[in-house]
């Protein structure tokens, strides 16, 4: 009988903290949105604005001078179109050639016994430890070596080999792929090509496409390896030419064609981001679980 | 296949960068190391470096607790959580380097952050975020917080979503406070990806390169302070002088490799019985 009362008492006191709590959540989750969205709104309000506009301070309302910031920016110096070319044809390959070859070195690893296959997989986590940074000198030697230097193929080839992306594939494997569903396939005489190609890659579908985007999103973002790679204007991407941006000396720039380019950078994520937001974000979550 | 043409890469580049430095041009031998331990750059770096990332990554861990623990909350019922998860995850795609030539516009002498801070009376005079220390630093610090509190979020929450419910309905039953829960269900059973988060977030912060890169424009201002190993790095490769830069890199790898095995052995004993 105590027991029953105490426990109406704790429903009770619990379903008004409830409300208290939903409250602060609420709170903090808008405080925490109005911190991720403020610079982007600024952003956008002074890629509207003109250059006195600009120098005059601020203002909480868009200019019209979005479509005059567009044109000089478009006939300034820096080749931004140029540069969100090969930024986008750096990262779809890099994306597709990363999935791609790290499904199948998880599928590997996952469906076949060999003897190194420990020491296989607890090497590729070491390799995943070193930053690409640390190997960069090599890198950079190696690729001047054989002729590589100043190509986008330099940037996309080493793709293949992405530890991480093999990691969350391995990992997806573990929980998603049943080892019968392959003897079944070899039983029913697919070889072993067939088996990944249409089997395994079907299965995969989700975490292969959280990895697409997320492979396309750092190549896309990358700005270490480019900068040391590529010299020529005419190869840079995106990144490169930001960082060119702030090097020069800004303050003698456009203020409104800075604003500008760097929405011109950023905007174009954005808008993809809005449209497969769901995908990611439950992407994320899918493959993260046994993670 | 790959594993063994990535064996044959990475193991290539180990002794390529070996013996660049014991071969090179001139054979100094160890002098690289000598050079780059006692002018005394490389710990200043490095603590900039971390401290950088424990500026960063406390408020973000523990940001990314509480918005996790919320969100996956099933008596809170939040509301729009799509919506709030879309834009927690934002930043984490924005380009860094644009995101840091953003901050630095934004944060100049004359950018809107000083001008709005002096409409609305804070400041009587612009603050000059970019010739302070500490200001600088918190900068980097709050852009690499923005970027991976979403990215840390939606990983918590996949793992407190991957906690067995009949665990949770049991301590409700037995009349255990949402804290309790928290403190006595959630984070036990989180720490295997609390820690992997640790890894993926310290390994990131170490190699902390663009923001601060295109904030203080490759020059670490004021007076260095927020100059980071790769910035350096970075320093050498492009000067060619590639003999520190391989003392670097070597001291970088094993900097990390040390870091990789501490966090491996203090979740191995986890392990055992959480698999």
């Amino acid at each position: 009988m105590a027991a029953n009362t105490n426990d109406i008492a704790g429903q009770t006191s619990k379903g008004a903290s409830v409300h208290a709590r939903r409250l602060l959540s609420y709170l903090v989750l808008i405080i925490v949105t109005f911190l991720c969205l403020f610079w982007f709104y600024v952003l956008f309000i002074n890629a509207t604005r003109s250059h006195s506009e600009l120098s005059a301070g601020f203002t909480p309302i868009p200019s019209t001078h979005f479509i005059d910031n567009w044109i000089s920016l478009k006939n300034g110096t820096q080749p931004v179109f140029t540069g969100m070319l090969n930024s986008l044809f750096i990262a779809v390959a890099t994306a597709a050639l990363a999935t791609y070859f790290s499904t199948m070195t998880a599928y590997a690893i996952h469906a076949y016994e060999f003897k190194a296959k420990k020491a296989m997989f607890t090497f590729i986590l070491m390799v995943m430890m070193i930053p690409t940074q640390v190997t960069a000198l090599g890198f950079l030697q190696l690729i001047g070596k054989i002729g590589l230097d100043n190509n986008a193929a330099a940037l996309i080839v080493p793709a293949i080999a992405s530890p991480a992306v093999f990691f969350y594939m391995k990992q997806y494997m573990d929980s998603t792929l049943p080892l019968s569903l392959i003897e079944a396939a070899r039983i029913d005489g697919s070889g072993e090509f067939r088996t990944f190609n249409q089997i395994v890659v079907p299965l995969m579908k989700p975490a292969i496409a959280v990895q697409a985007i997320f492979s396309f999103v750092t190549s896309w973002n990358n700005y270490f390896t480019p900068a040391l790679v590529l010299h020529d204007d005419a190869k840079k991407t995106l990144p490169i030419l930001i960082a060119q941006l702030r090097s020069a000396d800004f303050l003698k720039f456009d203020m409104g064609q800075v604003y500008m380019m760097i929405a011109f950078s950023i905007f174009p994520v954005i808008l993809v981001y809005l449209i497969v937001s769901r995908q990611i974000v439950g992407g994320v979550t899918l493959g993260g679980v046994k993670g | 296949m790959v594993p063994l043409v990535s064996t044959v890469y990475n193991s290539f580049f180990e002794n390529y960068r070996a013996g660049l430095m014991q071969i090179g041009p001139n054979y100094i031998g160890f002098e690289n190391f000598k050079t780059i331990i006692t002018n005394g750059d490389l710990p200043t770096y490095l603590q900039n470096t971390l401290i950088m990332w424990i500026l960063g990554f406390i408020p973000q861990i523990l940001l990314s607790l509480l918005l996790g623990a919320w969100f996956t909350d099933p008596s809170l019922r939040l509301k729009c959580q799509t919506f709030f998860k879309t834009v927690i995850y934002l930043p984490n795609l924005i380009m860094a380097s644009a995101f840091a030539m953003l901050f630095f516009t934004l944060f100049a002498d004359s950018g809107p952050v000083n001008s709005i801070l002096m409409q609305i009376g804070v400041l009587s005079h612009a603050y000059k975020f970019m010739s302070h220390v500490w200001s600088v630093r918190s900068l980097v610090a709050t852009m690499n917080c923005l970027m991976w509190f979403g990215n840390t979020t939606i990983l918590l929450m996949a793992g407190m979503m991957g906690i067995d419910p009949s665990l949770y309905e049991a301590a409700q039953v037995d009349g255990a406070t949402s804290t309790q829960i928290f403190y006595k269900i959630t984070l036990p059973l989180l720490k295997p990806i609390l820690i992997y988060v640790m890894i993926t977030s310290l390994i990131g912060g170490l190699q902390m390169f663009d923001v601060p890169q295109v904030l203080t424009n490759g020059t670490g201002d004021p007076m260095r302070s927020s100059m980071t190993l790769i910035m350096y790095l970075n320093k050498h490769l492009f000067s060619k002088n590639y003999g520190l830069g391989g003392a670097l890199s070597v001291f970088m790898f094993i900097i990390t490799g040390i870091l990789s095995l501490i966090v491996f052995k203090f979740t191995g004993k986890e392990d055992k019985d959480g698999r």
